[in-house]
C-alpha cells in the first residue's frame, strides 16, 4: 500500500482554500485531483509521484513514463479505478 | 538522474544475476522491508533466480500485516456502536479482526467505505455535517503525509465532525527490533524507496553504525531488486557495513521537508504494538495534543486496545523472518486470501499472499 504512482500535472485547479493548492494530474489518461501541498515547487508539465491523493516528490518525465509503463504492464494500478475519480462532487461510497 | 529504458532491460537483469553468481562466496541472508518489494520479488520469480547462498526474508513492511487485531475490533466499534461513518483504504477491509473484519461489518449495516485518500474522507465530512467521520489512519511513514494533511485541512475548515484513528507504524524503530531479537539473523536490508522518499536516509545511519549492517535504500521493480541485493552482497563480501542508496533517481538524502514537517505539526513518537511482533517502543505516531478534536482515540474514548488473542497464526515468525510462509501449518490449507486467518494473507504486499497467489508449487523454496 505504499505505491506511489507517476502522472503528469496538466493544471493548477482551483485552490480549495490557502494552503491547499490541487492539482489535475494525469496517470495515462485517468484524471485525479491531487494535493500538492507537499510539493509547492511543482508546476503544469512536470511529472509527480502520487500516493493516495498527495503528491510526493516532482520526478523525471522519463523516470516517470516507464514507472508508469511498468506498473501498467504489471497490472498494479487498480488504485487509480477509473471508476472511483477523486472528484469533489461525488463521494465514493454515497 | 538515471533514464529508465535501462532499468527495463532483461539483459540488464540478466547481468545483475551473472554479476551476483560471480560474486557471491558465502551464505547470506537480506531481509527487504517493503511489502512492495516482497511482491516484486515473489511476482517476478527473482527468488528463484538469485545464487542459492542468497536467502531473502520478507520484512514487516506492510501496514496492514502488522495492524493489531484490536484496533481493527475499534475501528468496528466506532462504526457499529458510534454510528460514525468509517473510511477506510480498500486492503484494510478483510482483515479479520477478534470477531469480525470490516468487510462483514459492513455487511451487517455499518457505514463503512474505501476511500483512494484521506482528503476524501475529509470531504464527506464536509458534505455530511451531521455525521462523524473517521478515517482508519493506517500506513507507513509514506502515507503519513497524506493522513496528516487531511487532520490539518479538517482543521482549517473548522470542521468538529472529521477524525482519525491513527495506526501508523514506523521502519527504522521496527529494523532496530529485528535487529535485537536473537532468534533472527539478518546480514543486510534493503530498505523501503518509497518510505525513504520521505524521510530521507538519515534515520538509517545510526542503525547501520550501531549493528555494522549494511542498508541499501531500493526500489521494487525488478531490476531495482536485483540491483540493491547486488549492492548489498558486494558490501557483505567486502566486509563493509554502509547506508546505499539504490533508488537515486527517486530519493533524496534528506526526504521531503515539506512532508516532515506536515508529519510532525499533527502526529508525536509513541509506542505502537505491531501484531505478530509486540511493542516496539516509539515506533508509531499518536495524534498530537494540539489536535486532540482530530483524535478519533480520544473523541470516542477508546480505552487501550485489547490483548492479542491467538488463533495459530505465524505472523510473528513470518514478519521477523524467522519463519517462510510455506512452513506455517495452516498455509494454503485452512488460511488462503478467500479466508485468511492472518493479516499476511490479506494484503497482496504481505508474505503470505504473495507466496500463495505467484509462487505456486515451489513455495517453500527461495
Ligand atoms: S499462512 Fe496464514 S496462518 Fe500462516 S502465518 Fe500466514 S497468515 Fe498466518
Amino acid at each position: 500500500m505504499c505505491l506511489a504512482i507517476p502522472g503528469k500535472l496538466e493544471s493548477i485547479s482551483a485552490q480549495l482554500d490557502d494552503v491547499f493548492r490541487m492539482g489535475r494530474v494525469s496517470f495515462g489518461g485517468t484524471i485525479k485531483e491531487v494535493n500538492l501541498s507537499m510539493t509547492p515547487e511543482a508546476k503544469p508539465g512536470d511529472y509527480l509521484l502520487v500516493h493516495v491523493g498527495v503528491a510526493l516528490q516532482v520526478v523525471d518525465e522519463a523516470e516517470a513514463l516507464e514507472t508508469f509503463k511498468y506498473l501498467q504492464q504489471i497490472g498494479e494500478l487498480e488504485e487509480l479505478n477509473p471508476d472511483q475519480p477523486i472528484d469533489r462532487t461525488k463521494i465514493p461510497g454515497s | 538522474m538515471k533514464y529508465l529504458s535501462e532499468f527495463r532491460d532483461p539483459a540488464l537483469v540478466q547481468q545483475y544475476l551473472d554479476t551476483l553468481h560471480r560474486i557471491v562466496t558465502r551464505p547470506w541472508t537480506i531481509m527487504e522491508i517493503c511489502g512492495g518489494q516482497t511482491h516484486s520479488l515473489v511476482k517476478h520469480g527473482i527468488l528463484t533466480m538469485l545464487p542459492k547462498q542468497i536467502t531473502m526474508v520478507h520484512g514487516p513492511g506492510c501496514p496492514v500485516c502488522v495492524t493489531p487485531l484490536g484496533l481493527i475490533d475499534e475501528a468496528i466499534y466506532l462504526a457499529e456502536e458510534k454510528g460514525v461513518i468509517l473510511c477506510s483504504f480498500g486492503d484494510m477491509l478483510r482483515v479479520p479482526g477478534t470477531g469480525k473484519s470490516l468487510l462483514e461489518a459492513k455487511a451487517g449495516g455499518a457505514d463503512i467505505r474505501i476511500v483512494y485518500s484521506p482528503l476524501e474522507a475529509v470531504q464527506l465530512a464536509r458534505t455530511l455535517p451531521e455525521k462523524q467521520v473517521v478515517f482508519f489512519a493506517v500506513g507507513f511513514e509514506t502515507t503519513a503525509p497524506a493522513n496528516a494533511l487531511s487532520v490539518v485541512h479538517a482543521e482549517q475548515l473548522g470542521l468538529t465532525n472529521y477524525s482519525v484513528l491513527a495506526s501508523h507504524v514506523l521502519v527504522p524503530p521496527a529494523m532496530e527490533a529485528i535487529l535485537g531479537d536473537p532468534e533472527t539473523s539478518i546480514d543486510a536490508f534493503l530498505a523501503a524507496g518509497h518510505v525513504c522518499t520521505i524521510m530521507g536516509m538519515e534515520e538509517y545511519e545510526p542503525i547501520v553504525a550501531r549493528y555494522q549492517v549494511p542498508i541499501v535504500v531500493t526500489g521494487f521493480e525488478p531490476v531495482d531488486l536485483l540491483q540493491g541485493i547486488t549492492m548489498a552482497v558486494r558490501q557483505l563480501e567486502a566486509g563493509k557495513a554502509r547506508l546505499e542508496n539504490q533508488y537515486v533517481r527517486v530519493v533524496q538524502k534528506e526526504g521531503n521537508r515539506h512532508a516532515q514537517d506536515t508529519i510532525h505539526s499533527v502526529f508525536d513518537v509513541a509506542d505502537r504494538e505491531w501484531r505478530g511482533i509486540g511493542t516496539i517502543p516509539a515506533s508509531g505516531y499518536a495524534v498530537k495534543n494540539a489536535y486532540a478534536a482530530f483524535d478519533a482515540r480520544r473523541k470516542f474514548e477508546l480505552s487501550p486496545t485489547t490483548a492479542e488473542t491467538n488463533n495459530g497464526c505465524m505472523a510473528g515468525a513470518i514478519l521477523k523472518g524467522i519463519m517462510k510462509p510455506a512452513e506455517c501449518p495452516y498455509f494454503g490449507v485452512t488460511c488462503t486470501p478467500e479466508k485468511p486467518m492472518g493479516a499476511p494473507m490479506v494484503s497482496s504486499e504481505g508474505a503470505c499472499a504473495a507466496y500463495y497467489h505467484y509462487a505456486g508449487a515451489g513455495v517453500g523454496e527461495g
